[in-house]
């Protein structure tokens, strides 16, 4: 039997049944009692600059209300990074220039919609077209034009991680490979698009309802940009339609709302459509990779060497942090004696490049393990094999960078070793590839700059005994509501309908730095942890002062009955100690509080989690197209607290995950994306979507609430790279560039058959 | 110029006047304030607007409100008995068959017009059934597990 009453079962999800009715309320949703309506008018051209913008006539329009420009804002520029002001680089609501097609230039509030839309024709913009660069190695080029002013080449961050001594290595190696690739685009396509409702009262308060990773990065970036103190902005996060990284920054629909109702003292919502959401928000970084790989005859490997360039995009955004994360996953999961990464990130008359669910893991995944994998055949090795020489195990430190603990990547291999060979001898023209991969459990790292703990919970028992949990965290869809009221119903030994969750709402709950990074279980649970230890100790001691058993007896609390934790029969029931706490704290209700910031945990997170995935293929070598037949994961992330909630972040990262090996991207012409609609952007949909299977691996990790650590983000890193090895092992080609189209394979196919020739 | 419209959802009658390019979702959603339902694109291409019209299952998107005059629509909001969810629903909740939930109204719509014209639909047809509606969260299978219990007859409908 388990140790445990609610972690590990498999539950409803707590904002269940108001999602299965529709009852769930999004912003999307919002209506209040004199709203108006927001459209933004954006830039045509990729790099321009704003000569005038004459509002005139659309404020004429019957029907509206106000018409903002840059020139109503304070000019200030945000960035996520604010610890580096340099990188604050984006208006929002541009004054000068414009640096992507979709930049905002103005903002009009209307009765409705239609009117607001009629409105944005009606603004006359003069810009004076700039040449523009769009591919970062262009941008680099002396020649090449600015995109920001005094940004020298372009280049926007580098980043440089070096350990051991990578040229005296590649010496003593037996086989070097050197290889390229070229990383494209993806849409995060949350099936909510970017939206706000924004009320600015008379008395100088702002309330925001977004739909947002972070509340409180949307507190403080608007104090920022809008001069009203963090306190004076309530943002609350209403049922949230998907993130996967898309929104954790300021976006136009937030600030040009605010702006608007500033103006107007009137609440204000803006929508993106599903064109904008494409075109004018972030997206998946590319990358151009180059990697050059060492190794022993037996497949020790000795040195790696990787560099880097990124298309930036426009502005800043997270950009700087995928870059970073790129090139420290790049050593995942192996450990490498000799490491060297130098990256660049440059601005591009592009979209901004951001975070999108892995940041840089799944690019760096995708080519280390395609390498990895012709290593291994030059070596004449098994993928699985040299994965096991090479692979990470527990407390192992990546020299001066980061300290694992728990760590169950030979197990995974282990199974997925055995599964290959279950499924014995495939058909023609079916491959499985294997990849391996490991994640964090939320950084550590502060670039925001806020100086409050990174996660935060207060617990707070009502007579009744009900518990109210407030957090910051940020349920999104990932189901951190669900695994956050399982540990705080866990940890105070109550049932988890006991629980009543209040989060990421600025207003009432503590801080929460949202949700990024796989965070949120790890870092948010060990706060809730806290808090409900917390309440839980103030009523052991009236439990200890009634029962008055020897002083020996330790106490505790499971399936709502305080017990000795020796003698479970000799008890008594929460509920009346929960009314006698009450009583005899003068009427005090019991509140416990929590919080958690990673100390001493090395520079990147506290915890990293690791699997193996097989994906099995089915090419068809007339026409290149191939099926996702089977993909199959061994994962492992600490204790399990919500199952149902890790199946679903499995199979959910292999559509998306797969996605992006298989057919997502957004080609451009000039800067414009060419396939910005549902119809056009090419998803994995329910008769795509291979068989999933999941084995999951029992580790431990000392640093997270329970013993368990991170299962969302990691998922998508490996399933690029596994399809990848797969439609080699089933037809010999293999595609350098993702996505792997079918054009592509039958390209190459062609090419083997002519070289063959 | 506004035009009558008369429309029985979730068997409650309704009149009222709209603009004639007035899209059934937005009648749903705007006049009626039955916001289960959700618009996830502007190219009729996500199926997140799925309703049943007169036992149909038709994207709302892609439907004049007008065109529906007379009908009968089936939202979301309709599935319950009272607080008693149905089976599908149950199975959604059972089988974590949604994460975000933005699809989910639509994936409901698209399961229910499918099992009212296939009550034992194949692994195959529950997969064709909701290949038009988008799910960015889940993956599908979990989905399709949740439809799948339902055809096998592992819950009772209340009556
Ligand atoms: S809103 Fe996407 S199909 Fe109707
Ligand atoms: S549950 Fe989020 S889109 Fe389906």
């Amino acid at each position: 039997m388990s140790k445990y009453s609610v972690i590990g079962t498999r539950v409803h999800r707590v904002d269940g049944p108001e999602k299965v009715t529709g009852n769930a309320k999004y912003t999307f949703d919002l209506v209040l009692p004199g709203m108006l309506y927001g459209k933004v008018l954006r830039s045509p051209h990729p790099h321009a600059k704003i000569l005038k913008i004459d509002t005139r006539k659309a404020k004429r329009l019957i029907g509206v209300k106000a018409v903002i420009t840059g020139k109503d804002t304070l000019g200030r520029k945000q960035g996520i990074w604010r610890r580096f002001p340099e990188l604050c680089d984006e208006e929002i609501l541009c004054r000068e220039k414009v640096r992507y097609i979709g930049d905002p230039v103005a903002a009009v509030a209307a009765i409705d919609e239609d009117t607001a839309e009629e409105a944005l024709d009606l603004i006359e913009v003069e810009y004076e077209p700039l040449p523009a660069v769009f591919d970062p190695l262009e941008a680099i080029k002396e020649e090449a034009p600015q995109v920001h002013d005094g940004v020298e080449l372009n280049i926007n961050v580098t980043r440089h991680i070096e350990w051991g001594d990578v040229d005296e290595a590649f010496k003593k190696c037996d086989h070097i490979r050197e290889d390229q690739y070229k990383l494209c685009s993806q849409a995060h396509v949350c099936m909510e698009t970017h939206d706000a409702v924004v009320s600015y009262d008379y008395g100088g308060k702002m309330t925001v309802w977004t739909s947002t990773q972070s509340s409180y990065y949307i507190q403080r970036l608007m104090a920022d940009m809008t001069g009203l103190r963090e306190g004076d902005i309530r943002v609350i996060k209403p049922t949230t339609g998907g993130g996967f990284g898309s929104k954790f920054e300021l976006d136009s629909a937030q600030f040009c709302a605010a702006i608007l109702s500033m103006k107007l003292c009137k609440p204000v919502k803006i929508v993106l459509n599903r064109e904008e959401e494409f075109t004018a928000t972030k997206r998946r970084t590319p990358m151009y990779y180059f990697l050059k790989l060492g190794a022993k005859k037996d497949g020790t490997l000795l040195a790696k060497e990787v560099r880097v360039i990124t298309e930036g995009g426009a502005y800043t955004a997270m950009g700087a942090t995928a870059l970073y994360l790129t090139g420290f996953f790049s050593s995942f999961p192996y450990k490498y004696p000799n490491y060297r990464f130098d990256g660049y990130r440059a601005y591009t008359n592009t979209a901004t490049t951001s975070a999108m669910r892995g940041f840089g893991a799944p690019q760096s995944t995708f080519v280390g393990e395609s390498q990895l994998d012709m290593m291994a055949e030059d070596l004449g090795i098994d993928p699985i094999e040299i994965r096991r020489k090479n692979g990470m195990t527990p407390n192992y430190e990546v020299p001066g960078q980061a300290y694992i603990q728990s760590c169950g990547l030979h197990q995974c291999l282990d199974k997925i070793d055995a599964h290959i060979k279950e499924r014995g001898k495939l058909p023609p023209n079916h491959g499985i590839g294997v990849s391996a991969y490991g994640f964090m459990s939320g950084g550590i790292f502060n670039w925001f700059d806020t100086p409050y703990a990174f996660s935060a919970a207060i617990v707070r028992i009502n007579i009744d005994g009900k518990v109210d949990l407030f957090t910051g965290a940020c349920e999104i869809g990932q189901g951190s509501d669900t695994t956050l009221s399982m540990i705080c119903a866990e940890e105070l030994g109550v049932k988890l309908e006991d629980i009543r969750i209040h989060a990421a709402d600025t207003g009432i709950c503590p801080v929460d730095l949202g949700a990024w990074g796989s965070r949120t279980t790890l870092m948010n649970g060990n706060a809730v942890k806290m808090a409900a230890a917390d309440a839980k100790r103030q009523l052991l001691e009236f439990a200890a002062a009634k029962m008055g058993p020897n002083i020996v007896y330790d106490f505790d609390i499971k399936d709502q009955w305080i017990h000795l934790a020796d003698r479970p029969e000799r008890g008594i029931s929460y509920f009346d100690i929960v009314k006698e706490a009450i009583r005899g704290k003068d009427g005090e209700t019991i509140i416990g509080r929590g919080h958690y910031t990673p100390h001493r945990k090395g520079m990147i997170s506290p915890a990293y989690s690791f699997g193996v995935q097989a994906a099995e293929v089915a090419v068809d070598p007339e026409t290149g197209r191939y099926k996702l037949v089977n993909v199959t994961t061994a994962h492992e992330s600490g204790t399990v607290i919500n199952p149902v909630g890790i199946e679903g972040q499995l199979e959910g990262a292999i559509m998306m995950a797969g996605g992006y090996g298989y057919c997502e991207d957004q080609p451009m012409d000039e800067g414009k994306i060419l396939n910005p609609s549902i119809a056009d952007y090419k998803l994995i949909r329910s008769l795509d979507m291979p068989e999933t299977e999941i084995l999951e691996i029992d580790t431990y990790e000392p640093e997270g609430p329970f013993g368990a650590k991170e299962a969302g983000e990691g998922l998508t890193n490996p399933t690029a790279g596994a399809i990848g090895n797969a439609v080699y092992k089933a037809v010999g080609v293999r595609i350098n560039d993702l996505p792997i189209t079918p054009e592509k394979v039958l390209r190459a196919l062609k090419e083997k058959q002519k070289k063959s020739k | 110029m506004k035009k009558g419209l008369r429309l029985t959802v979730n068997g409650q009658p309704y009149e009222l006047y709209i603009k004639p390019k007035t899209l059934l979702v937005e009648v749903l959603r705007d006049h009626l304030g039955l916001t289960g339902t959700k618009r996830g694109c502007d190219s009729s291409s996500c199926g997140a607007c799925t309703v049943m019209l007169n036992g149909m299952a038709v994207r709302s998107c892609s439907v004049l409100a007008l065109q529906a005059n007379g009908g009968e629509v089936l939202t979301v909001e309709g599935l319950a008995k009272g607080n008693e969810l149905n089976s599908l629903q149950k199975a959604f909740l059972d089988y974590g068959a949604f994460q975000c939930g933005f699809c989910t109204s639509g994936m409901l719509m698209s399961a229910t017009a499918l099992l009212n014209e296939n009550p034992k639909p194949t692994k195959e047809q529950i997969k064709e059934g909701i290949d038009g509606n988008i799910c960015r969260c889940t993956g599908y299978n979990s989905i399709i597990r949740a439809v799948t219990a339902v055809v096998k007859g592992e819950y009772k409908e209340a009556k």
